[in-house]
């Protein structure tokens, strides 16, 4: 078991030096391409060249890529001095660099975003979670029935529906024309839960309303597959309530594939929710993400990749334990 | 991707479309009918998939005939309409954001321009995305797929590890990372047709793990069945087995697979177009209209429901078709 978890943490961390290192190449490669020079988007397009070669020099664009990776690698670890001459400024561990734009601190910022990321894909998790297996199991155990096709419909129509037209929607009947609730917003929880609640509400249900579909379809294929299993009709044939043959056998095993789903799922909303950030205008994570690739802002872009790959490595690994303890067929070692 | 719920080809359908199996066991209600034949006499039957296969057909029709529909019932798609616009308000005249027999699905608010013109020509660019990208899904897919299933060992594990890092890996952020870096316009194309080709490239890569896996998983079992063994016997060499013997039992699942990628596709390029980072302006995209929608769907709602709902009842239309074809395909799925 030990020597299992010591395995996949080595695992993680070359998948995320991996993704990090492609991330850098494609970053750093593509401008060179294209002619765009990132010392020139930190200072500004008139400044003059001195001021640009010590930028150049400051930042180490002048270093070859695989130096700069390293820098960059090591400046996560243990921090980076930042130095042209004289000119130095020191960014503590763990330091992502400084956005090209605005010079601040890369770090300081996804961890100020992290909490509205994580409230929302938390929160949004919670509820289709819940909908989507309520509403998956119910279909299964009624196949046929007026339930089980509407429910169907209804699903059918929401894993066709993109989050960026049923968010303005959203927007457009339940804010602006019925006013029933408050535009979406966020408020850090310990300021006001109320508020965090009433901001968010909106946002959830109209992401967990996507996922809720999927879910509902896959928790009813899952079930009906289970359900046709000779042990469910060993179990009935042994006389057990129907209650435990449902409850015990068969929503054990048919809800089990759903556990790998929900961890991609969230791992992946969680580095960065980015058309629901941006349709509700929240500032996650996604949002910077968003922010740093429209203005060509390479610390940025790297930083959220980085929080991003090391979210779904993590939902990942903790899935694969988790498997271990659920599903007694699968041995880890 | 933080998509999510496009992502619905997660094993959804436990792909236990074994062709061959299949076809063994239906082969012997029905005698003397293909797989083929079984399939479509299924798929007529399906209301609901013919329903979508229509829906499909006639859009495909659309996208080709645009330059058609737009003389006749039409504008220049960025012809602006300045007459037609509230010049206070910005907000197109009329009811219903100025639709007209003039301008059947309205005018877009400030210029004016011809939404009609703009969805025609938004369907050519999302089906072209969404059927070239599925399209070099399934080739790279196949590709590394059956070699990873047949030729095993190490060539196995490569292929396996990289589809396990390309399908855990943070892909729309990747993907507008890169669409937003990459020229507006190369090879000589216009920026438009430089940018579909972009979108159809950066798409079509990440979707290939998805067939990738299920193709392995397949190749893996057909490998060991008696009918490759016996074809083995006979003195086949790998190509023949690879391409004569086993790509016919695979072509099953793919089909399905490849159907079931187009309505991801379209839904990825619209959320790219909608963040600003897919085709171009003046060029016309749906999830572009639904970005530019941003900003007046509060006043002028038509502007946003109208591609809003092309998206989805295209999307619709693949997914119920998708479906459709996986049930023919595979009875076993019922």
């Amino acid at each position: 078991m030990v020597a299992y978890l010591i395995r996949r943490l080595i695992n993680a961390v070359v998948t995320l030096l991996v993704v990090t290192l492609v991330t850098f190449g494609v970053f750093f490669l593509v401008p060179k391409a294209t002619g765009s020079d990132p010392a020139l988007l930190y200072i500004g397009k008139q400044a003059d060249p001195v001021a640009v070669e010590g930028i150049r020099t400051k930042l180490g664009l002048n270093d070859p890529i695989i130096v700069q990776y390293w820098k960059f690698l090591k400046g996560i670890v243990a921090g980076r001095d930042y130095a042209n001459g004289p000119d130095i400024t020191h960014c503590s561990a763990p330091c992502l660099g400084y956005t090209f734009k605005t010079n601040q601190e890369v770090w300081p910022i996804l961890i100020h975003a992290l909490p509205v990321t994580v409230s929302l894909a938390i929160g949004a998790a919670i509820i289709w979670v819940l909908m989507g297996v309520i509403f998956g199991v119910i279909s299964a155990l009624r196949r046929g029935s007026i339930w089980d096709r509407s429910v169907m419909t209804i699903a059918l129509a929401g894993v066709s529906l993109p989050i960026y037209f049923t968010g303005l929607l959203a927007l457009t009947i339940f804010v602006y024309g019925l006013e029933w609730l408050p535009n979406a917003d966020y408020t850090p929880f310990f300021d006001n839960p109320v508020k965090w609640f009433t901001g968010l509400l909106m946002p959830w249900v109209t992401l967990a309303f996507l996922f809720a579909a999927t879910y509902a379809r896959l928790t009813r294929a899952n079930m009906l597959e289970t359900l046709g299993e000779d042990y469910i009709r060993t179990a009935r044939a042994k006389g057990l309530k129907e209650r435990t043959v449902i409850g015990k056998h068969g929503l054990r095993s048919g809800l089990t594939p759903l556990v790998t789903v929900f961890g991609l799922d969230l791992g992946a909303l969680l580095g960065g929710a980015i058309l629901t950030e941006a349709v509700f205008n929240l500032r996650g994570l996604g949002y910077w993400a968003l922010n740093g690739i429209r203005t060509n802002d390479l610390p940025t872009i790297l930083g959220v990749t980085l929080f991003a790959a090391f979210f779904i490595v993590i939902m990942n690994l903790i899935v694969d334990l988790l498997y271990g303890v659920i599903d007694p067929r699968v041995r880890l070692g | 991707m933080s998509l999510g719920p496009e992502t619905s080809l997660h094993d959804e359908s436990t792909p236990t479309a074994d062709a061959a199996q299949e076809r063994d066991t239906s082969e012997k209600a029905i005698a003397g009918r293909s797989l083929k034949q079984i399939a479509w006499r299924r798929l007529k039957k399906d209301r609901v998939a013919v329903g979508g296969g229509i829906v499909i057909l006639v859009l495909i029709a659309i996208a080709i005939l645009a330059p058609l529909l737009i003389k006749l019932l039409g504008h220049p798609f960025d012809e602006y309409h300045n007459d037609k616009i509230d010049p206070t308000l910005s907000l197109p005249l009329g009811k219903l954001g100025g639709i007209s027999k003039d301008f059947l699905l309205g005018v877009e608010p400030v210029n004016g321009r011809d939404i009609f013109s703009r969805i025609v020509y938004g369907a050519q660019t999302t089906l072209t995305v969404a059927f070239l990208s599925a399209f070099l899904s399934t080739i790279l897919g196949v590709l590394f797929g059956m070699s990873a299933g047949f030729l095993g060992g190490w060539v196995d594990s490569v292929i396996s590890r990289i589809m396990d890092f390309l399908l855990a890996f943070p892909q729309l952020l990747f993907s507008i990372a890169l669409v937003s870096v990459l020229p507006q316009s190369m090879l000589g194309f216009n920026t438009r047709w430089s940018r579909t080709i972009v979108l159809i490239v950066v798409i079509g890569f990440f979707g290939w793990p998805y067939i990738g896996r299920i193709v392995r998983g397949q190749t893996l079992s057909l490998r060991e069945r008696e009918f490759v063994e016996a074809s083995r016997s006979l003195g086949a060499r790998s190509p023949r087995i690879l391409f004569r013997e086993m790509l016919p039992n695979l072509a099953a699942p793919i089909l399905v697979y490849t159907t079931l990628i187009i309505p991801t596709n379209i839904l990825t390029e619209a959320a790219l177009s909608f963040l600003g980072v897919g085709i171009p302006p003046p060029y016309p995209s749906w999830g572009g209209m639904l970005s530019d929608a941003l900003q007046f769907y509060r006043y002028d709602p038509m502007f946003m429901i109208i591609p809003g709902a092309m998206i989805f009842i295209t999307v619709l239309a693949f997914n119920l078709f998708g479906d459709g074809l996986r049930d023919a395909l595979d009875p076993k799925a019922r």
